[in-house]
């Protein structure tokens, strides 16, 4: 095992069922004080690798180190991890204080004073001072997700794990709870391991996010690299919005290839990432804000002519659906300002993009 | 309008009147349609078991029989100082005389004689010799009377006449609370020895004590595997918990007799197994341990469900978090699963005691003599003595207890806190 990694999970596999495996062969190092996010479509296998990492499962297969210790035989309230449930499940017969007091309280290393220090401490970092009188069913939900980080923390563990914990609050709510996570991250120096299936999420506040699905981690990288480099269709297609082609690799050169499209509609000049080499199938990538609307003939690699077939306008963004090169679901991003020129549904325009923009990745 | 609204304390319409008359008026149309609904349920309930329960509790305190059948006698009583230590002047017994006479013509006095031997055993037979000659007698009455009996001479015996003179009496409950006068008038409890009902209020309480505790534990771990286990298995369990209800409770009872029985087959199998001989075989039915093992059984499902439904609400995630904060699995137990279920317990618990208080025929089948339970006693004075009063003082007092035990659940407990499935 590698001396960097805090948590580890070296060549791990889980089976509810002995016949499909949810997680095949996971390998992943956390690094001391990361926020790391495990996002992917529900089914992946990210909450299982939450689950066993809190001890709630058992790998089936392969170990979990934390702190360079072996942890698959520490039952789950030896681990010293703290967790924010889904559903924060604070205890309804406990009032606020009683909820964030418990993990103290079990632990009898702690006077009863310290707790009630501790408590108060814990209530003024969520912002709830006032609230250490009332039952988790009195609070809203925001409040409550407060609670829960609050008792998460209380106990200073090393490792705090989040599951989903903000998928029940409206919008605006969960971006002020994303900027809260964030800094209490950042003050306390913890380590946190954050699943959820929302990827603007995992954007706004991962050192590292590791895309799962099918139980793989299918690539693991900071938002940017994620963003702008995805090394495969499902991610490029899962982050952020993406259109794509799918082809005939025909010739690679310098890193780059030209992929003949399935419908004989032209060939793309694309940076090669991820292809199976000359003659195999393949999936483009393009970010919709990386196309150029009515470029210079010459000025870039790709240019092909395509029909404006719907506007959404969107205020800071016009969002334009046309058809190009037999492709009518090409999304392109007009930004809204008079540099521009206005486009009408029906109109005929010309649009290109960079070789290097153009991703050509696993069929 | 609005400032009208605003300035005054009652809110009112835009016509003026009232808001609270005018929201009544507009739901009066569904509120009659909706009482129309309940009507015949309402009504059914009221004939056949509000006013039985109303004509109960006046049984058990009437007493019209005496004050009828002996009109003279009670009339001419009433002078008469109980505590003077003399028996009843002259008139008192002509009196008695011509009741005893007209009695036994219309053939009530002996109905008299049968009720006040409730109170003093011997007086039925003390009525029937009387009342045979009563017509026969000779002025003076009061020689007349004692000569026939000496018990007329007695004081005692008119102190009891003259004590259930009225039209209403306490009596019956003095019995059903095991009190008696004292020769002075007050009210005591009788001897510890010849005590029946209080004694028989204990056991029925205990019994269902233990019978109610007896479910909890069996029931808690069943509930408990009911609300994890996966839907599809959780449901064919649920049948097997929910299959005696659907047998015939006599069915039910009968099978625990066949089973526990001396000649039975648990007592075949110790005896087969050599663990007891043939003549150590263990009386297990027609006894206590006969009325709790089967009622422990039928009143089973009446614990599970109410445990089940509230252990059903309360997430897996609770376990998990208690112990991802350090709890170990016995403290995560204690401190979080328990005290979420403890509405269930109450529900469960207050349901299955109040049945067994109640409850007739498994005692009466695998009771034995003291096994037996009040509603035993209630249906034996309804249906071989005759003592309706005091089937339904009886009827009253347990009436009186589940009430009070109901009131203190709902103190501690709460009464919404209750969750039936």
């Amino acid at each position: 095992m590698s001396d960097s990694a805090f948590v580890q999970f070296s060549e791990v596999q889980k089976s509810y069922d002995g016949e499909t495996l949810v997680v095949k062969n996971l390998n992943l190092n956390i690094g001391r004080g990361e926020f790391v996010t495990m996002l992917g479509p529900s089914g992946s296998g990210k909450t299982t690798c939450l689950m066993m990492l809190a001890g709630f499962e058992t790998a089936t297969h392969g170990e979990i180190y934390l702190d360079g210790n072996g942890i698959n035989n520490v039952a789950p309230h030896k681990r010293d991890i703290g967790m924010v449930f889904q559903n924060y499940a604070l205890f309804p017969h406990m009032t606020v204080a009683e909820n964030i007091a418990f993990p103290l309280e079990v632990r009898k290393t702690y006077s009863k004073t310290d707790i009630q220090e501790r408590v108060v401490k814990a209530l003024e970092m969520v912002k709830l001072p006032e609230f250490g009188t009332r039952r988790p069913a009195q609070l809203s939900g925001g409040q409550q997700q407060r609670v829960a980080l609050a008792r998460s923390l209380v106990f200073e563990p090393k490792l705090v794990l989040l599951d989903e914990p903000l998928g029940a609050l409206d919008k605006n709510l969960r971006e002020e709870m994303q900027y809260e996570l964030k800094h209490i991250h950042e003050n306390l120096g913890l380590t946190m391991v954050f699943v959820t299936h929302d990827q603007s999420e995992a954007l706004t506040m991962s050192d590292r996010i590791a895309v799962f699905d099918d139980g793989i981690i299918q690539q693991i990288d900071t938002p940017s690299e994620l963003y702008e480099k995805p090394q495969n269709a499902f991610v490029a297609y899962f982050i952020g919005e993406n259109n794509r082609f799918t082809g005939i690799v025909k010739s690679e050169k310098n890193g780059q290839c030209s992929v003949e499209l399935d419908n004989g509609q032209g060939v793309v000049i694309a940076n090669n990432i991820n292809t199976k080499g000359v003659e195999k199938p393949t999936t483009l990538s393009l970010r919709p804000e990386r196309v150029c609307l009515n470029p210079e003939v010459g000025s870039l690699p790709n240019i092909f002519n395509a029909k404006v077939e719907e506007l959404i306008y969107l205020g800071d963004h016009i969002r334009s659906r046309v058809s190009i090169a037999g492709n009518d679901e090409f999304i392109v991003k007009i930004p809204n300002s008079n540099l521009h020129d206005q486009l009408s549904e029906g109109q005929n325009v010309s649009l290109g993009w960079s070789a290097e923009d153009c991703r050509a990745l696993d069929a | 309008m609005v400032e009208n609204v605003a300035t005054t304390d009652i809110v009112k319409t835009a016509d003026g009147i009232p808001l609270k008359i005018s929201l009544a008026k507009a739901q009066r149309r569904s509120k009659i349609r909706g009482m129309m609904l309940v009507l015949p349920l309402f009504a059914f309930i009221l004939l056949t078991f509000f006013v039985p329960i109303f004509d109960m509790l006046l049984r058990s305190v009437e007493n019209h029989l005496v004050p009828d059948v002996l009109e003279h006698t009670t009339r001419e009583l009433v002078n008469w100082d109980d505590r003077s230590g003399e028996l009843p002047p002259e008139e008192v017994f002509a009196a008695a005389k011509l009741d005893f006479e007209k009695g036994h013509s219309e053939r009530t006095i002996l109905r008299v004689g049968r009720r006040l031997n409730y109170e003093v055993p011997g007086f039925a037979s003390l009525f029937r010799k009387t009342a045979r000659r009563a017509k026969n007698f000779e002025s003076p009455y009061k020689e007349a009377f004692i000569e026939r009996d000496k018990r007329w001479g007695e004081i005692d015996t008119w102190r009891l006449i003259k004590r259930e003179a009225g039209a209403f009496t306490m009596s019956y409950y003095f019995s059903a609370l095991d009190l008696e006068y004292s020769p002075e008038g007050n009210v005591n409890f009788k001897d510890k020895d010849s005590r029946i009902y209080l004694k028989l209020f204990w056991r029925t309480l205990s019994l269902s004590a233990l019978i109610t505790l007896l479910c909890l534990t069996l029931a808690y771990p069943i509930a408990y595997l009911l609300s994890t286990l996966p839907l599809r298995i959780s449901n064919l369990l649920m049948i097997l918990v929910l299959l005696p209800f659907w047998t015939s409770l006599l069915v039910r009872t009968t099978s625990w007799i066949a089973l526990l029985q001396q000649e039975g087959v648990i007592n075949d199998l110790l005896v087969g197994l050599g663990l007891i001989t043939d003549d150590g075989r263990l009386a297990m039915i027609h006894n206590a341990m006969g009325t709790v093992v089967a009622m422990t059984h039928i009143l089973l499902p009446f614990m599970v469900l109410p445990l089940y439904s509230v252990m059903k609400t309360i997430p897996p995630s609770y376990m998990r978090a208690a112990k991802n904060l350090g709890a170990t699995p016995t403290v995560a137990f204690i401190r979080v699963y328990f005290p979420n279920t403890v509405s269930g317990i109450g529900a469960g618990s207050i349901l299955v005691f109040i049945i067994s208080i109640g409850y007739y025929i498994t005692p009466a089948l695998v009771g034995g003599t003291d096994g037996t339970l009040i509603s035993n006693f209630i249906a034996y004075h309804m249906s071989s003595s005759l003592n309706w009063g005091l089937a339904a003082s009886l009827g009253v007092l347990l009436l009186i207890l589940v009430l009070m035990l109901y009131y203190l659940y709902d103190r501690v407990v709460g009464i919404d806190n209750m969750k039936f499935s």
